[in-house]
């Protein structure tokens, strides 16, 4: 009874709060509903026994890529009103976009359910499923994981290449510099005569 | 009685746990709190609070009652909603991650198999707090303090999540009651100072982990908002950062989450490297109850915290972030291939004296 009352109460959340991540008007508030949802979803993933990648999920994306948005959305000066004159415009790719999803999940949807096994295997010799997803990852996909891996750094160099600029007349902090200076080389004692200063 | 599946009276005795848990808590914060403000008058040779009880003893309370009393002024312009979200998150998200929390063989509220992965995540979603409050605020001097703590906070987890793979590793299980007891036997099996001679390749990880130790309690610094890393709130730059427009039990609460995480920092500390409820030298102590060890090791940590506050000045932020970049994700990644590699070599560390 109470699994399928949390099922409802979630599913509904997950629904309701991403629909209002679009109709919310603040995007902070967006954000908000963003985050609302994923937990809505690591809910759901906790009803199916599945608690590792609820947690993962929670701290991948609530707690750092939600942050991420969070930080860019509140730095951002968006024009609303400029926004929504742009919105017709796109939402025909909008349309293509959300139909393809839609296909794809009623297509996931009723092949899971027409499976005899009911689509989701659970490891039967009782091993947790973190042991089952680290079996999965690094042992039966482990040059898969890899390739992702270098295809993530590959992203992440091209990020840092693309924003890093290199500006003169910065001036920036070596510390080796720093630590290797001497009192020779940074102090000069001069004999000053009165009245002439120390020249130049 | 069975209502939805659940048994009333396990539900009952929940509660009362948890009842009881948050009590001795926040009892235990108001004297630790204390003792915070005293250990740093004493580096200052001041007195510190010594007017309201015995040695200032009921400080905290009388703080506390302050703090109710005070009229809540929310600014113009603020969004009021997620104003008063922000500090009822940061201290939600404090109290939640204490359930998995073991003070003592048995007693935790629940005893997760993924307790430091719920821990992790859990501390997380405390950014959310500074950020949504600084944000909220609709001012300058909090924005500016919650766009640099969250960044610094985000850094910090990155190290303090690589400094737990090392101990997972060797534990080999992610639930917090085996990650003690696999530190069970004596000092030398703690993961602070594993010197271990009667098994002499364990010697090899001693540099590695004491010095993960090293790295977690200055990372647990950084990631509490703790001096030297209290960039969030400056109050030489940035007067107070995101809690410049809280006032009366908002600031409160926000006040007492931040403590609950670096108490509750302290007590991972405890947990993670310091043999959580195990006596130092197992002979002749048994009649000490394990949770006298819990307590007195976290009361430790947290003055080793209070001294860091009166003792260190404050980082620069592109100190902070060269840190935590460049200095302790790279030396706690390799220390997770060292660890790693001992574990394929030789296995887990037996635990167990």
């Amino acid at each position: 009874m109470l699994p399928v009352i949390a099922f409802y109460v979630l599913s509904a959340t997950a629904v309701g709060a991403a629909f209002m991540v679009i109709a919310a008007r603040n995007p902070v508030h967006s954000v908000m509903y963003l985050i609302t949802t994923f937990f809505a979803a690591a809910g759901l993933f906790v009803l199916m026994g599945a608690e590792f990648l609820a947690l993962l999920l929670i701290m991948v994306y609530v707690g750092a890529v939600a942050v991420l948005f969070m930080f860019v959305v509140m730095m951002l000066d968006v024009d609303f009103v400029e926004m929504k004159r742009g919105a017709l415009q796109h939402a025909p790719m909008g349309i293509v976009v959300g139909g393809v999803l839609l296909t794809e999940m009623i297509l996931v949807g009723a092949a899971s359910l027409t499976q005899s096994d009911g689509g989701v295997k659970f490891p039967e010799d009782g091993t947790s499923n973190l042991e089952a997803i680290g079996n999965v990852l690094y042992t039966d996909y482990a040059f898969f994981f890899e390739g992702v891996g270098l295809v993530l750094l590959v992203a992440m160099i091209g990020a840092i290449v693309l924003t890093l600029r290199r500006r003169d007349g910065v001036k920036r902090q070596d510390i080796a510099k720093q630590i290797a200076r001497t009192r020779e080389g940074g102090v000069e004692l001069v004999d000053v005569v009165s009245g002439e200063g120390i020249g130049s | 009685m069975v209502v939805f599946g659940i048994e009333l009276s396990w539900l009952a005795v929940k509660l009362i746990q948890i009842g009881l848990f948050v009590t001795v808590l926040l009892v235990g914060l108001a004297f630790l709190l204390l003792m915070d403000r005293k250990i740093w008058a004493a580096v200052q040779m001041r007195r510190g609070p010594n007017v309201v009880g015995a040695f200032g003893l009921l400080q905290s309370f009388a703080d506390f009652i302050k703090f109710v009393v005070k009229e809540l002024i929310i600014p113009a312009g603020a969004d009021k909603v997620l104003f008063i979200l922000a500090p009822i998150l940061t201290l939600v998200m404090a109290f939640g991650a204490w359930a998995v929390v073991p003070v003592a063989p048995g007693w935790v509220i629940s005893n997760l198999n993924l307790g430091v992965l719920y821990w992790l995540a859990i501390s997380s979603l405390g950014v959310y707090g500074i950020i949504i409050g600084g944000w909220a605020s609709n001012s300058k001097y909090p924005f500016l303090g919650a766009l640099r703590s969250s960044a610094q906070m985000v850094s910090y987890e990155v190290s303090i999540g690589f400094i737990l793979i090392t101990v997972l590793l060797l534990v080999g299980s992610l639930n917090m009651t085996d990650i003690v007891d696999a530190q069970a036997g004596g000092f030398w099996h703690w993961h602070i100072a594993l010197l271990d001679f009667s098994n002499p390749k364990s010697l090899l990880l001693f540099p590695v982990m004491f010095y993960m130790f090293v790295l977690f309690f200055i990372s647990a610094l950084a990631e509490t908002n703790r001096p030297p890393f209290d960039l969030a709130e400056a109050e030489s730059e940035l007067v107070a950062g995101y809690q410049v427009e809280y006032s009366s039990t908002a600031y409160l609460l926000f006040m007492i989450g931040e403590y609950l995480n670096i108490v509750l920092m302290c007590a991972m500390t405890t947990l993670l490297f310091l043999g959580g409820w195990h006596a130092p030298i197992d002979i002749g102590v048994q009649f000490v109850p394990p949770f006298f060890w819990f307590a007195i090791k976290l009361v430790f940590m947290f003055f080793m915290f209070s001294m860091v506050k009166a003792i260190v000045p404050r980082y620069r932020y592109d100190q902070l972030m060269r840190l935590g970049w460049k200095v302790f994700l790279p030396t706690s990644l390799v220390a997770v291939v060292l660890v790693s590699g001992y574990v394929v070599m030789f296995g887990h560390l037996a635990g167990g004296g």
